[in-house]
């Protein structure tokens, strides 16, 4: 087969008819969720089909553009190459996840102050991958930021004010523990 | 109405998006996060031939698999349909034919997506195959079988041949001619949301509703009453915030199409999704364009003549081919002084995803063309690559030989600023080896003259509703694709209400709800769903301020409002709340509301073609490059971006410095990497990983500075910035690469194995280049002479 879409990706067999299904039970945003799937069912499928949890987004479903994007273990992962079987009982963090209580995580408003959003569509996924490097590194260089985030595509912004905006997080992160 | 920016409220502050808050929280609902209940998926089985007549479609086996709810072939759609009235040439599902591998043939509605998928593989289609025309050159000799039985003859889709002014004439004035030859490698979109509709079909009401993430539902809508055979009022087509577009989701498309159908047929609704490689077959991306350019000059640099030739490959379909065409010679006057210029052009037919409008569409191939033409005429006649621009460059006020009229232009400032900026003074010839810099200016449109199907009517409208709580409400067909289209009508309604951006409530893009606005495309939303903005906002605040004026005891003029208060501008403690005044007036008149619209005026040209070109107003950018080029492994390192944009007024910085950013991005992009290429009749790189795109490590830093000219014809002068500053980036990086390596990379994407192959020829004492050798020999028919009206000039 030369392409891989429609006719490519074509399971031979595993139609919601037919598919064998198991119980799982997934720790997402601090809530717990008993969902069946079948085996092979990504976690990225599984949030949005199963869970209307619709802010993860997706861009190619095989783990190259990053849009896809989620915490595990406050980790970045790709939750299109993640299978839901594979990660129960870990924490997974969603974009419906960074914002706590109705107040907004502080890249979360960096992004809004700086328009590091336009289309918006890979946002949720650089707010994740942005929030994980600042748990790690409070004062990441820009070379740092652009290492984390390179995973993360964005076809809009020209991504520099996704660093700005991950600068201006950590400043203010820093200067409020000061 | 404009006003001096210091009275602004609203207008020139870099305020936060008005859909930021959704977009930043995962609340924002794009088509592929929809789903109502009952619904049910639906996949397409593509063709997987070039180009093949289709002998038989046996779907018996798909429909008896448990799960399957329907399945659809051509025969289901037979009505052609297209963006362009002139490019009606498309089926939601091949018919008797496919055109492209990738091209849609069947459809199916199943329970789920995988059953779906499952249900492809068991369709049998029985193909003949016929030769296939993958390339111009193909296209031009090979004249059966043809693509499609319309066109001038073969796989030509269209020729243009036409002349301004006296052009053998200003070449026999010319001290000095050259002739080069450049190609511009397609490329696609690649926006990270891949196209999505979910269609449903009320029975009862007979009536279909379709959420799709296009730029141009009022288009959809057309072309789903035309195939669907429903009439207008029984279509609602509802865009959903657009996950990127850039021209990509400008037309309407197969899955938009065949959703409604299959919804239709089994009664419930339907979600269709591309995959990503579907979205490269989707494709509509810049044509590649293979260009000769002549150009005619006096000893000092002034140009006495230009003639532009440009082939197109077009792909498969018209799409907005007949406007591309055009569009790869209309804007070349608008940058420069070109008193006698001759366009010849020839838009092909191949067996590829047919290609349309991508960002700046039809005008970056020319543009680097053209700008590196000057570099070499420059370069020629011993001149500052600067000095022969400065000596061309048009001013305010021009009218162009294409009867082209230019308002504001910024060109002269923004090209001050930037020299200024990057130092180019320090660095132009200074640099150490290796190293260069390069400049190129562009300009774009602010929006069509004409639209796309002829019509007398508005293209855009505004609808403004006041509640009495004092907040107010805008209704526009106007889609916002991520280039802050929201945020402009919000803003502009409040600055005219002297309301804040946030109160007002945005209803946006539904064909049932909103009032037209013909669609993101051509940089015009600003100028014309802004015009429409501020006219229902002065319309509404008449008995606003009628009513306030009786309340304050003063006259109307000396009204003002800002800040929620409408106040006596010579005596501001004379004031009332904006809400109250609201009340007082829908006390006085009634419910307050009001409809504004624009409709462009440009004068428009007398002659074929013409269409192409005119706009209310034209953007100009200016680009410095400065490139460190490795000259061993070939590989060329963008180190930074200056970039000056004449946007009229900057409604709101931030917004425009981001449109000025991405588009630097987008275009660094096609001059360094993107291109989608095709191998054995096949599509190279149907996917993310093999498309290369920059990231973050790739992206150089960019300074951008903005230019305001307040444009007479702009929303409170403001003109575009979303699609123009991409188009001087690539010849500014071509530019720079010459200065560094000495080599002439004449054809886009410039990779590192193009670097070394002419630094190989230039060690052999070749000419230093790669790039086309030629253009295929075609006689153009005689140009059509054409000559400004005197009265034009004026
Ligand atoms: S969807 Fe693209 S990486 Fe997961
Ligand atoms: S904001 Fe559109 S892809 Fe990043």
């Amino acid at each position: 087969m030369f392409y891989t879409g429609a006719v490519g990706t074509a399971k031979t067999k595993g139609g919601l008819l037919e598919s064998q299904k198991t119980l799982i039970t997934l720790q997402i945003n601090g809530e717990r969720y008993e969902v069946a799937v079948t085996v092979n069912k990504t976690l990225l499928e599984i949030l949005r089909e199963d869970l209307d949890l619709t802010g993860t987004k997706h861009g190619c479903e095989v783990g190259e553009c990053g849009t896809c994007t989620v915490l595990i273990n406050d980790q970045p992962i790709l939750s299109c190459l993640t299978l839901g079987v594979e990660i129960q009982g870990q924490k997974i963090t969603t974009i419906e996840g960074l914002e706590q209580n109705g107040k907004l995580h502080p890249i979360q408003q960096a992004f809004i102050e700086l328009q590091a959003a336009q289309c918006g569509y890979c946002t949720p996924g650089m707010l994740l991958s942005s929030k994980a490097l600042l748990d790690e590194n409070k004062n990441p260089s820009q070379d740092e930021i652009k290492e984390a985030l390179s995973g993360n595509l964005c076809r809009c912004t020209g991504y520099w004010k996704i660093i700005e905006a991950v600068e201006l997080t950590a400043s203010r992160l820093g200067a409020s523990k000061e | 109405m404009a006003k001096a920016k210091s009275e602004f409220s609203v207008i020139g502050k870099s305020l936060p998006r008005v859909d930021a808050g959704d977009k930043c929280t995962g609340r924002t609902k794009y088509a592929d996060d929809l789903r109502l209940p009952r619904m049910v998926y639906g996949k397409i089985l593509p063709s997987i031939h070039p180009h093949a007549l289709i002998k038989k479609i046996d779907v018996s086996r798909a429909e008896k698999l448990p799960g399957v709810l329907g399945v659809i072939t051509g025969r289901d759609l037979p009505i052609q349909f297209g963006i362009m009235p002139t490019s009606q040439d498309e089926h939601a599902l091949a018919l008797d034919r496919v055109r492209y591998v990738g091209e849609p043939v069947v459809a199916v509605a199943a329970l789920d997506e995988e059953t779906a998928e499952e249900a492809l593989l068991l369709i049998d289609v029985q193909y003949e195959p016929l030769k296939a025309v993958m390339s111009l050159e193909d296209a031009i000799n090979i004249k059966e079988p043809r693509i499609h039985d319309y066109g001038p003859e073969g796989n030509l889709h269209k020729i243009v041949s036409i002349d301004f002014g006296d052009v053998d004439g200003g070449f026999g004035e010319a001290d000095h001619i050259r002739e080069d030859v450049y190609f511009y490698q397609g490329n696609t979109h690649l926006p990270m949301e891949q196209h999505s509709a979910v269609a449903s079909w009320n029975p009862s009401e007979e009536k279909m509703t379709i959420w799709s993430a296009t730029q141009t539902p009022h288009y959809v809508h057309r072309a789903l009453a035309k195939v669907l055979e429903l009439p207008d009022h029984k279509i609602r087509v509802v865009a959903a915030p657009v996950g990127g577009g850039f021209g990509g989701k400008d037309d309407p498309f197969s899955h938009e199409i065949c959703a409604c159908k299959l919804s239709m047929l089994i009664g419930r609704p339907i979600k269709i999704t591309l995959t990503r490689e579907e979205v490269f077959y989707a494709h509509r991306g810049r044509h590649p364009v293979l260009m000769w350019v002549k150009t005619g000059v006096t000893k000092d640099g002034k140009i006495t003549a230009m003639h532009f030739k440009s082939f197109l490959d077009g792909g498969a379909y018209g799409s907005y081919g007949p406007a591309s065409i055009y569009y790869t010679g209309a804007l070349q006057t608008v940058t420069y002084k070109i008193p006698n210029y001759r366009f010849q052009a020839i838009r092909a037919f191949t067996n590829k995803p047919a290609c349309g409008p991508k960002r700046a569409h039809g005008t970056p191939q020319p543009r680097f063309a053209i700008e590196r033409q000057l570099d070499r005429l420059a370069e020629d006649l011993k001149l500052d690559p600067i000095a022969i621009r400065q000596k061309n460059m048009t001013g305010p006020n021009h009218v162009t030989v294409n009867w082209l009229k230019i308002n504001s232009n910024g060109s002269k400032e923004c090209t001050e600023e930037v020299l200024k900026a990057s130092g180019w003074k320090t660095k132009f010839g200074k640099l150490p080896k290796g190293k260069g810099i390069g400049f190129a200016l562009s300009t774009y449109i602010c929006g069509a003259g004409l639209p796309i199907y002829w019509n007398e009517l508005p293209q855009s409208e505004v609808q403004i509703q006041v509640d009495r709580s004092g907040l107010v409400t805008a209704f526009s067909g106007a889609i916002d694709i991520g280039q802050g289209s929201n945020t402009v009508l919000a803003s502009l309604v409040a600055e005219v209400l002297g309301l804040y951006q946030t109160d007002v409530s945005l209803v946006t893009a539904d064909t049932d709800l909103t009032p037209i606005d013909l669609g993101t495309y051509s940089s015009r939303v600003t100028m014309m769903m802004g015009h429409a903005a501020i006219d229902a906002a002065m319309k509404v605040r008449e008995p606003i301020f009628e009513a306030a004026a009786e309340e304050m005891d003063v006259s109307i003029e000396k009204l003002e409002a800002r800040d929620r208060v409408i106040f006596d501008k010579e005596n501001p403690e004379n004031k009332l709340s904006f809400k109250d005044a609201a009340q007082l007036a829908e006390a006085k008149f009634g419910p307050i509301g009001a409809v504004g619209s624009y409709k462009p005026a440009p004068k428009i040209g007398q002659y074929k073609g013409s269409g192409v070109g005119p706009s209310p107003a034209y953007s100009f950018s200016t680009c410095v490059a400065e490139v460190d080029c490795d000259a061993e492994t070939g590989e060329v390192k963008v180190e930074k971006i200056w970039i000056a944009h004449d946007i009229g007024r900057a409604l709101n910085p931030l917004s425009v410095i981001g449109q000025v950013e991405g588009s630097v991005y987008m275009g660094l992009g096609e001059v360094l990497m993107e291109e989608q290429d095709f191998r054995k009749n096949l599509h190279k790189i149907p996917s993310l990983l093999d498309y290369k795109s920059l990231t973050f490590k790739e992206m150089p830093p960019v300074e951008t500075i903005l230019v305001e000219t307040d444009e007479p014809n702009g929303p409170f002068g403001a003109k575009e910035a979303g699609q123009g500053p991409l188009s001087p980036v690539i010849p500014a990086v071509a530019n720079a690469v010459y200065n560094a390596l000495g080599i002439h990379i004449d054809e886009i994407p410039i990779t590192p194995e193009k670097v070394l192959k002419a630094l190989e020829e230039k060690k052999k004492g070749n000419p230093p280049r790669v790039g086309p050798k030629g253009i295929p020999s075609y006689n153009f028919p005689e140009p059509v002479k054409v000559e400004v009206p005197a009265e034009w000039k004026r």
